[in-house]
């Protein structure tokens, strides 16, 4: 696992409470992971923090998978 | 129409002398005190630095770490206590109509740390406003009565009720009239706080309204005393679970006591000086003997506001003489603020609490830190100084008062 993608799956874990063995690429955070419209809003805003980046709203939409999550990120940097 | 009868069928408390109902009594009647140095920030620049916190209180023992984290302490608090009243009332949940059970909850601030924190982290940022989504929703008030509802499914009128320091206080006496007027067949009332932040403690020391005896914390809440010097802050819950007689005694609940009136009235004098004579408080305590049909010499016991302030609790003794007249000397009067300091929201619903438990207890908790006499108050009132009193309590009240001028004051029976 890339050192992006282990980041971010322990915020998901941290943030969602959720077992570390869900996290999986595939999931997604409202149908698999438990997320509320509030808690995908706070995701993204930890991810921008964790990797000092910018996800504009019109991108965060589309961020609905914890690989997307990743794939966007290693993007980004 | 008539109105409905209403008792007491469960009770929780969260507070700086006990985290259970039990420990809360048994610290009211042993006279211990809840104050003790902060531990939740570095106090070295304050005038005050000590506070009655909870002691040992841990949410993720309560809550999952997922549900807590979206809980400002406030909320968090609120859910322990209710949830211990809820049990404590043996209610069925299964069986209840849930969409006749309400919960009117007390907060004078609400999420006062979330607040602060979100604000200094926007101060400490480059001006991006990074806030969190649940910095919303976790702090305003009205959120812990929410939170027991969408935990317990209770459908019936929800929300929060605000005066400052009467707010758990105004709370009750909602639950009891939507009772009365058949609204609702059970609510889950109370209040809850955590002002004990570097905001609160450094906004209320500015005031001049805190206790700063900083050598002797346990000492500090000393209400009737002379050389009193202002509240000790305090924080934590309070649980009420008010119910239709009827509704309770045909699940052959536990009753407590019944709540046989609400009083409330403003000073319409100042943001945050109680009036010089009272007329607010004196009103107050009138229009809730007369919501409650008793007459003044059918009170046993009053839980006073009493928090140890200058100038707050001389002018509610002398308000109590104008009301009790010669009955006043007959009355055992507390505060029981000298042991759990000043819960601001919550304060309504712990000292209600303890004025249950007391008649249910025939034993009234003590005012204790009293060493020296205050001339201005009359020698002749017994204020329950230092240890606790055998007495046999047939009707009890409970007085608190709100920066605003709110005041509220209830009064509870001995179920016949």
């Amino acid at each position: 696992m890339s050192d992006i993608a282990s980041r971010v799956k322990a915020i998901i874990v941290d943030k969602l409470g959720v077992d570390e063995n869900e996290v999986v690429n595939e999931a997604s955070f409202t149908n698999d992971l438990g997320a509320d419209s509030l808690d995908t809003v706070e995701l993204i805003m930890e991810f921008e923090k964790e990797f000092d980046i910018q996800i504009p709203d019109d991108q965060a939409e589309n961020i609905a998978t914890v690989g997307q999550a990743v794939s966007y990120i290693e993007a980004a940097k | 129409m008539e109105l409905k009868r209403v008792v007491v069928t469960g009770l929780g408390a969260l507070t700086p002398i006990g985290n259970t109902k039990d420990e809360y009594w048994n610290g009211l009647v042993n006279g211990k005190s809840g104050a003790a140095p902060i531990t939740y920030f570095d106090t070295e620049k304050f005038k005050t630095n000590f506070a009655c916190e909870l002691k040992n209180f841990v949410a993720t023992d309560f809550l999952d770490r997922k549900e807590a984290r979206k809980m400002d302490r406030f909320t968090q608090y609120a859910m322990v206590a209710s949830d211990e009243a809820i049990a404590d009332s043996n209610l069925d949940l299964d069986k209840v109509n849930k969409l006749r059970v309400g919960v009117v909850w007390g907060a004078g601030i609400g999420g006062l740390e979330t607040f602060q924190n979100e604000v200094l982290n926007y101060a400490a940022g480059d001006g991006t406003p990074r806030f969190n989504p649940f910095f919303i929703p976790k702090m305003i008030a009205d959120i812990a009565p929410g939170n027991i509802s969408i935990k317990n499914g209770f459908m019936g009128p929800n929300y929060t009720t605000v005066s400052a320091c009467a707010s758990s206080a105004n709370a009750l006496i909602d639950a009891l009239n939507y009772i009365r007027l058949g609204h609702c067949d059970v609510i889950v009332t109370g209040g809850s706080e955590a002002a004990v932040t570097i905001a609160g403690m450094g906004g209320f020391n500015s005031m001049h309204a805190l206790s700063t005896r900083n050598d002797s914390p346990e000492t500090a809440s000393r209400p009737f005393d002379a050389t009193r010097d202002g509240f000790v802050l305090g924080e934590g819950a309070g649980a009420l679970i008010l119910e239709e007689y009827e509704h309770a005694k045909a699940r052959g609940a536990k009753i407590y006591a019944e709540v046989v009136g609400g009083g409330l009235s403003s000073d319409a004098y100042h943001m945050t000086a109680p009036h010089p004579d009272g007329i607010g408080v004196i009103a107050v305590m009138k229009n809730c003997l007369e919501n409650a049909g008793l007459k003044p010499e059918e009170v046993d016991h009053i839980n006073t506001h009493g928090t140890s302030t200058p100038l707050g609790d001389v002018a509610e003794l002398k308000a109590i003489k104008a009301v009790f007249g010669d009955h006043a000397k007959n009355i055992n009067i507390n505060s029981t603020k000298s042991m759990t300091g000043h819960l601001l929201g919550a304060a309504g619903a712990i000292e209600a609490i303890a004025s249950i438990l007391a008649m249910e207890n025939g034993t009234v908790p003590p005012t204790i830190n009293h060493t020296t006499v205050d001339e201005n108050i009359d020698p002749e009132l017994n204020l329950t100084l230092n240890k606790p009193q055998k007495r046999d309590i047939k009707v009890a009240m409970s007085n608190t008062f709100g920066f605003g001028g709110h005041n509220a004051c209830v009064l509870f029976k001995k179920i016949d």
